[in-house]
């Protein structure tokens, strides 16, 4: 394949989506064949402008907190203090990761309410996870060697963590954070069911009406953004490696 | 000037370290070896107190090295790692900034101190500066780590194996560049090494571990004449023993009156490499010329065995 | 060297906090003293009152499950043997189980039967606080595989116990179940069948398809891609999707709508958990057939052995855990995903939660998600266990 021919499909890529945002109307013809009875064939219940913006806020916010308190925690857990949480830590991870996202979902209803509060609670421990667990592989497999020579030249256990670990691990981290915004932008979806205004209303009209169109258009722009935003966070990822000697594969 | 004083390190029930008392005098070198795992790294790494003793003093300059916080003592003592550990993310020139950047200095003298050192190991600030470790040889890696652990003007520098990766040219290159730099900064020096010819060639002295425990710290020529035990006979090869020895002594050592034959070889060569050139042109002597190229005499393949027979 | 002196007890054993006994001991005294332990409301959909231990429980019973709480939450806060710490959790977990059905047989009014008692915010929290310290507690003790399998089926078997026996009856959660018992183990069944039987396939198509990419260089990377963007699109979206086609299909060839397969139901659902689960499965069988040893590969050619023997005989045993944990990640996504089926009549445990959702009524929420999650758990512990088993096996196998 010719080198540029990935970067020219994802250009269109983001072409044709900022396209459909703004005109939908121009792709009335595309998805007319897959409606019956006349029915509308661009969402007509609020502007999918708007419902993609809301969809990319909530899983930013959702994946902001996350990253902080996930960071945080594989932090704490790997300085001389938390060791003690080591374990436990890789434990509970490990059973979080079992939870269904619509179970979370379901049950932060009654301590939240509806809209997009559950949402934003169910994307943050969902997205914990996946950061967490790289954060911790990014502080335990440092270069024994480079820690040394870090505390040889004298750093405080402050300044190892901010110039050389952290630094250090940003890729692997990183990587963490993609796959929390890609679980994160299918997960939100499943939020309009309990009534978050996201691209998860688009689908689920078209389920309830059984209008086939409302449930592409609606599949179809969250997957171009998950790809997109995969796409471009593994770009910032794959440089970053190269900044920090660490080449990935 | 370092007085290690009764120092001990047990992991568990296990003397790693041994008791070991030894004095480093000012602005010299003295070298560390021993079997693997004979405590020579622990020994060193608590002297930064990267490992803290279970039992005995270190002093720097008289004042016991506790006396403030380890980051503190750390930044005032150089420290080189084998396989360098140059921290992947920062530039060159970041890299040997680390200890003064640390310690606050303005921008200028940083600046200036990592033009100074970089041109002192022939790597051009303007050129290699801005690039990263991946991006350099493992010779050039190699000299940038040492050039580092040198930033802060230390008056004492530890080196664990500083040369271990480095083919035989390139270590020869980086073991001059070394005397020299500290002939001119007058650092006191403490290198680990499991190179034999490295330890008689840089140490000031030597000090030979074994199982934790120091068999012997004493001037080269007299390890080599009067090894303390067979453990540390069998250390420095009994078959090398009589080339060692020629190694520490110049040519002009060792001049005798008299005129020779063919091409002369220079006062301050090691009579070790004058023997080699004797044995390899087949002559019975060589003449000697000081660095002016003024006669001096000559040396003889007879005198120097004579020289590389055991000391009485 | 000498240290400071340590503060000693009348025995002599020094006192020494454990740091996660501190955070238990935090939460599990705020759950037992601040915060409600059972709701009780007038019928299924009014808002709760909120009910302390005390209130909720008889008369000797509250101080008693309070005390056990205080004890085992002591045991938690200083350093204590494992043994102790395991006794204290279980203790504490067991007690707390019994004792919320008590909770709800005293809290109803006798021949009321429209009034739900149910665990509350003091009562969910003390749970977590006490399975924070099993777990921490299982993990320190690093169980074998056997070992946790039988820790699971020790568990399971407790909760069977409390179900048959009635005593949890007089909550609000059984109360929804008993509403609806007949259809509770349809769907669970539906449940089970979609997340297995979408599993089988995909290891039926999965696996021949890794080693085809793993042998067809070229091909490794655009299926892998496209298996890729299938995991981009969201669940609902490619459940809606399905629908046409599958429907398209039923219409037109009458022998797949002979095998039940409809525009909306069950086959949409399996289609698409059998999409996602392709991707884990492809590339596991990719990553695990790359990481045989090349040494293993030249020996067995070097020794006359066929391509396809070498395949069954060599790659495919030394791939084999790493497959495996391709299969545990998509059994348990797929147990989780398999609610979102409800949405498109699917069925499934998914059901419960979205009609819960839809009436506001939590319990029914919790009896669609708790048989979800508790199946996404054991077979993440079974799973993990196998994997572990055939992982050591082969360690010991070869030669170090
Ligand atoms: N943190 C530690 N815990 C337990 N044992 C240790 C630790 N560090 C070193 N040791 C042990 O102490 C002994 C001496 O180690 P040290 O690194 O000082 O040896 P060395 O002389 O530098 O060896 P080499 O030449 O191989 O570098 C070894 O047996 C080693 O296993
Ligand atoms: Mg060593």
């Amino acid at each position: 394949m010719k080198a540029w021919l990935p970067a020219l499909l994802r250009l269109a890529l983001v072409v044709l989506l900022v396209a459909f945002l703004t005109n939908p109307g121009w792709f009335e013809p595309l998805l007319k064949p897959l409606t019956e009875n006349n029915a509308p064939v661009i969402y007509n219940q609020g502007s999918l402008l708007t419902l993609t913006l809301l969809h990319l806020r909530i899983v930013l916010i959702a994946t902001m907190a996350a990253t902080i308190v996930a960071v945080a925690l594989a932090i704490l857990v790997t300085r001389p203090a938390g060791a003690e949480f080591l374990p436990l830590s890789r434990s509970l991870v490990n059973i979080g990761q079992t939870f269904p996202p619509v179970a979370v979902l379901a049950l932060a209803v009654p301590a939240v309410g509806f809209g997009e509060k559950p949402t934003l609670i169910a994307l943050f421990l969902y997205g914990l996870l996946p950061i967490f667990e790289n954060a911790l592989t990014g502080l335990t497999t440092l270069p024994a060697n480079v820690m040394e020579a870090a505390r040889g030249a004298g750093m405080t256990g402050w300044q190892r963590l901010v110039k050389v670990e952290l630094p250090l691990s940003a890729p692997i981290i990183l990587g963490g954070i993609r796959l929390s915004v890609v679980i994160g932008l299918a997960t939100a979806t499943i939020g309009s069911t309990v009534a978050a205004k996201t691209l998860g209303e688009v689908i689920i009209a078209g389920l309830l009406s059984n209008n086939l169109a409302f449930i592409l258009q609606g599949g179809l722009i969250v997957a171009a953004l998950a790809v997109l935003i995969y796409d471009g966070l593994s770009a910032v990822e794959r440089y970053t490696a190269r900044r920090m000697g660490r080449e990935t594969a | 000037m370092i007085e290690i004083e009764g120092i001990t390190k047990r992991y568990d029930a296990t003397a790693v370290v041994d008791d070991v008392s030894m004095v480093i005098e000012p602005r010299t070198i003295a070298v560390i070896v021993g079997t693997s795992g004979s405590g020579k790294t622990t020994l060193l790494r608590m002297i930064n107190r990267l490992v803290e003793p279970t039992a005995g003093v270190i002093k720097l300059d008289g004042a016991d090295n506790r006396s403030l916080p380890g980051y503190e003592l750390r930044r005032s003592i150089g420290y080189a790692i084998q396989g360098h550990g140059l921290f992947p993310h920062r530039t060159v020139a970041q890299n040997i900034a680390t200890v003064p950047v640390l310690l606050g200095w303005d921008k200028a003298r940083i600046k200036a101190r990592v033009d100074e050192l970089m041109t002192l190991y022939q790597l051009d600030p303007e050129a290699f500066g801005p690039r990263y470790p991946h991006e350099l040889s493992g010779g050039q890696q190699q000299r940038v780590g040492v050039a580092r652990a040198l930033a802060a003007e230390p008056n004492v520098l530890l080196m664990d194996e500083p040369f271990g990766a480095l083919d035989p040219i390139i270590r020869t290159k980086a073991q001059e560049d070394l005397l020299t730099i500290q002939k001119r900064f007058g650092t006191t020096i403490i290198l680990v090494t499991h190179d034999m010819e490295e330890a008689v060639h840089m140490g000031d002295k030597i000090a030979v571990m074994d199982a934790g425990k120091l068999v012997q710290y004493a001037k080269p020529a007299e390890i080599l004449a009067k090894p303390a035990s067979a453990f540390v006979e069998t250390l420095v090869g009994a078959s090398e023993r009589p080339f060692r020895l020629l190694s520490l002594g110049r040519v002009r050592d060792a001049v005798e009156k008299g005129t020779a034959e063919g091409e002369a070889i220079p006062g301050d060569a090691s009579q070790r490499d004058a023997l080699a050139e004797l044995l390899w042109s087949g002559r019975p002597a060589l003449p000697v010329r000081d660095a002016d190229g003024k006669p001096l005499g000559r040396v003889t393949l007879d005198g120097l065995v004579k020289r590389s027979a055991r000391p009485a | 060297m000498r240290g400071a002196p340590e503060r000693l007890t009348g025995e002599g054993v020094p006192i020494r906090f454990d740091k996660l006994g501190v955070v238990i001991a935090v939460i599990a005294a705020y759950a037992a003293f601040a915060a409600p332990f059972a709701t009780f409301r007038a019928n299924r959909i009014v808002p709760g009152q909120a009910r302390s231990m005390l209130e909720a429980l008889p008369a000797a019973t509250g101080p008693l499950l309070l005390a056990i709480v205080v004890v085992a939450a002591l045991v938690a806060l200083f350093k204590t043997p494992l043994l102790l710490r395991l006794a204290a959790s279980a203790a504490a977990l067991a007690a707390l189980a019994l004792l919320i059905g008590v909770a709800g047989t005293f809290l109803t009014p006798t021949g009321n039967t429209f009034a739900r008692i149910s665990p509350a915010s003091g009562f969910w929290i003390l749970i977590f606080a006490f399975t924070l310290l099993l777990a921490d507690v299982l993990t320190r003790l690093e169980l074998s595989p056997w070992a946790r399998v039988g820790v699971l089926v020790v568990a399971s078997a407790a909760v069977a116990l409390l179900l048959i026996s009635g005593s949890w009856n007089d909550l609000s959660i059984l109360k929804e179940y008993a509403n609806r018992a007949d259809s509770f183990w349809a769907e669970g069944s539906k449940h089970v069948t979609l997340a297995l039987g979408s599993l089988l396939a995909a290891v039926i198509i999965g696996l021949p398809l890794g080693i085809l990419c793993h042998r067809v260089e070229r091909l490794r990377a655009s299926v892998l891609n496209v298996l890729n963007i299938i995991q981009t699109i969201p669940s609902i979206a490619l459940f809606g999707l399905l629908i046409a086609p599958l429907g398209w299909v039923a219409t037109h060839v009458p022998a797949a709508a002979a095998l039940g397969i409809r525009g909306i139901g069950t086959a949409p659902a399996f289609v698409a958990l059998f999409l996602y689960s392709l991707l884990p499965v492809v590339a596991n069988t990719v990553v695990g057939l790359a990481g045989v040893p090349r040494a293993a590969n030249d020996a067995a050619r070097g020794m006359g052995m066929t391509d396809r023997q070498r395949l069954f005989g060599v790659e495919f045993p030394l791939a084999f855990p790493v497959i495996l944990t391709g299969i545990r990640i998509v059994l348990v996504q797929n147990i989780g995903l398999a609610t979102i089926a409800a949405l498109i009549g699917g069925g499934g445990f998914g059901v419960f939660v979205f009609q819960g959702v839809g009436q506001t009524a939590m319990d029914l929420v919790l009896l669609g998600a708790v048989p979800t999650v508790a199946l996404a758990f054991a077979a993440a512990i079974i799973l993990d266990a196998v994997i572990e088993m055939t992982a050591t096996r082969r360690r010991e196998a070869s030669p170090a």
